[in-house]
């Protein structure tokens, strides 16, 4: 069964065309990759369907579950079970890590301690510590992948979720996007690290701001890996080639 | 002196607060309704001698030398009534190697009409620790006007730290001045937080002058302002003297037909010495909401969290 949908979705930013009329389904309760190198538009791909502001101004339609949700803000479409976590996500001044993780609790999600022994952060020593720059790039992306994990939202969009995190810690990473699946989420990773791909089910190879290709892990880590990097079409596919 | 104690009661109920430090042998307190005393409790080390005068009191106190005061000291400065003028002057030494921290309440739950004055000298003598955390909890509307303004001087290896917190009630009119000269080796932090709403106006001037080698200064102020309030600050280090090190950190949120203003003044006198400043006046950082919304909460709730996260 689908969970989104994408039909014809383009967007440009500042004239520039990021989104080239994209149209793309997820099946529901897998784990899908979305590679491709810089500038491809993967992030924004997250942002739009997120509905972050300044990536609204879409043409075409995106789908959850059925349902067209172009015209939702970020917060009914993350009440709707849509949810984020960012490359690099916002540090809080004067929020402590419990505070900002008991603002993503469900009903749905895990505790909020057991979401930090996913991560591999001891909640006893972090809970308690302020969600701002006083924490290293990898603790706060572990926190944002436990945020995640007590909200429990049916879909979740990791952008670039290795970034910034240790060989160590990166098999905590796999472990809670692996139990977000287990759980019952549908998860998106955008990435351009073949470790991250690799844990995937299915991958999409994006270029030019749209999926020129989909299919198994080998076949689209196969393209990414001898042809895409460095990319020689500066962001233009040869799809002859591709297809 | 039952009706005193009663009066001391409701005081601390107003600001959330059980009378259990009234009743502590070891903590010392002193409250003050209008310019009536209501209630009085020293430890070993602590003088404090109060007068009533017609609109308020003056207050001498000493931390003697050498003494180190082990629990806070309850302050509590309040006005039941709905209307009136309460001056407080103070007049504080702290002396050599003694160590006090002071807990000041301020409570004015009733307020229609009040203006609330302080005036206070303070020296912190070679070697000697003085924390003040003045908190206030004011009515919801109404109208109050608060003027703390102190006169300080920081000795030699000394340490002053104050902490200023309006996050209760309607604010007001706030007019905050504190000036302060720290000699050599000593340490000055001053903060601010405030919450401003209505029409509130909000301004505070902070000054530190690290006149001696390796005196340390930071001054902090965070406001968030809503509706129709205001707010300026005016924070001002100069640093005269080798290894003299200082930071001014203003944060500001504002919402709606708030105004924020922050005047950050930097001097420099000494080639050796070194101060910095950061001031940031804006919305609620957009990534900040984004990320909150992104997990259910809607625009206000976010809002409504990260300025909690600011004030904290």
């Amino acid at each position: 069964m689908t969970i989104l949908k994408l039909e014809n979705v383009s967007l440009s930013l500042d004239e520039k065309p990021i989104l080239n009329n994209l149209s793309v389904d997820f099946w529901e309760g897998h784990i899908h990759a979305i590679v491709g190198p810089n500038g491809a538009g993967k992030s924004t791909f997250s942002y739009v369907v997120m509905g972050i502001s300044g990536y609204r101004n879409i043409t075409g339609t995106i789908y959850f579950k059925g349902q067209a949700i172009n015209n939702l803000t970020v917060y009914e479409r993350a009440r709707l079970g849509i949810s984020l976590g960012w490359q690099e996500p916002a540090r809080f001044e004067g929020l402590t890590v419990a505070q900002y993780l008991k603002a993503s609790k469900k009903d749905k999600g895990m505790s909020i301690e057991e979401a930090m022994d996913v991560v591999g952060l001891s909640p006893q020593e972090y809970l308690q510590r302020a969600c701002d720059k006083t924490l290293s790039g990898g603790e706060r992306k572990r926190i944002e992948l436990a945020s995640l994990l007590v909200m429990q939202p049916e879909l979740v969009l990791l952008d670039e979720p290795d970034s910034g995190i240790d060989v160590e810690a990166l098999e905590r990473i796999f472990d809670a996007i692996n139990i977000l699946k287990e759980r019952g989420s549908t998860v998106i990773t955008i990435t351009h690290s073949m470790a991250v791909l690799k844990k995937a089910e299915h991958a999409f190879l994006m270029c030019h701001g749209n999926i020129i290709d989909k299919g198994s892990i080998d076949k689209i880590s196969g393209y990414f890996e001898n042809k895409c990097i460095p990319c020689d079409h500066k962001n233009i596919p040869v799809l002859g080639e591709v297809q | 002196m039952d009706d005193k104690r009663e009066i001391a009661k409701t005081l601390y109920k107003t600001m959330g607060l059980t009378d259990a430090a009234l009743n502590d042998p070891d903590i010392a307190h002193l409250v003050i309704n209008g310019n009536m005393v209501v209630g009085a409790h020293l430890v070993p080390g602590l003088v404090v001698e109060p007068h009533e005068t017609p609109n308020g009191v003056t207050v001498t106190m000493k931390v003697l030398a050498g003494s180190i005061i082990q629990k806070p000291v309850h302050l509590c400065f309040g006005m039941l009534p709905e209307d009136g003028l309460q001056e407080i002057i103070m007049d504080v030494t702290i002396e050599e190697h003694a160590k006090v921290s002071i807990l000041a309440h301020c409570t004015f739950p009733n307020a229609k009409n009040i203006t609330h004055k302080m005036q206070a000298n303070i020296a912190i003598k070679e070697g000697a620790y003085y924390s003040y955390v003045e908190r206030h909890v004011h009515a919801p509307g109404g109208l109050i006007t608060v003027v703390p303004h102190a006169i300080v001087t920081v000795e030699k290896n000394a340490t002053f730290k104050t902490d200023f917190e309006l996050l209760r009630g309607k604010a007001g009119i706030i007019n905050i001045n504190y000036e302060t000269t720290c000699y050599e080796g000593s340490l000055l932090e001053m903060n601010a937080k405030v919450n401003g709403i209505d029409d509130d106006d909000i301004t505070i001037r902070e000054t530190g002058h690290l006149k001696g080698q390796g005196a340390v200064g930071v001054l902090t102020t965070r406001i968030a302002v809503r509706d129709n309030a205001k707010a300026t600050v005016y924070n001002t280090l100069t640093a005269h003297a080798a290894f003299a090190r200082g930071h001014v950190d203003c944060k500001e949120i504002i919402q709606d037909n708030g105004v924020a203003k922050a005047i950050p003044i930097v001097e420099v006198y000494h080639p050796k010495a070194h101060v910095t400043h950061e001031a940031a006046i804006g919305s609620v950082d957009d990534k900040q909401l984004q990320t909150l919304m992104a997990r259910g909460l809607d625009e206000d709730e976010a809002v409504d969290l990260i300025i909690q996260g600011l004030l904290s």
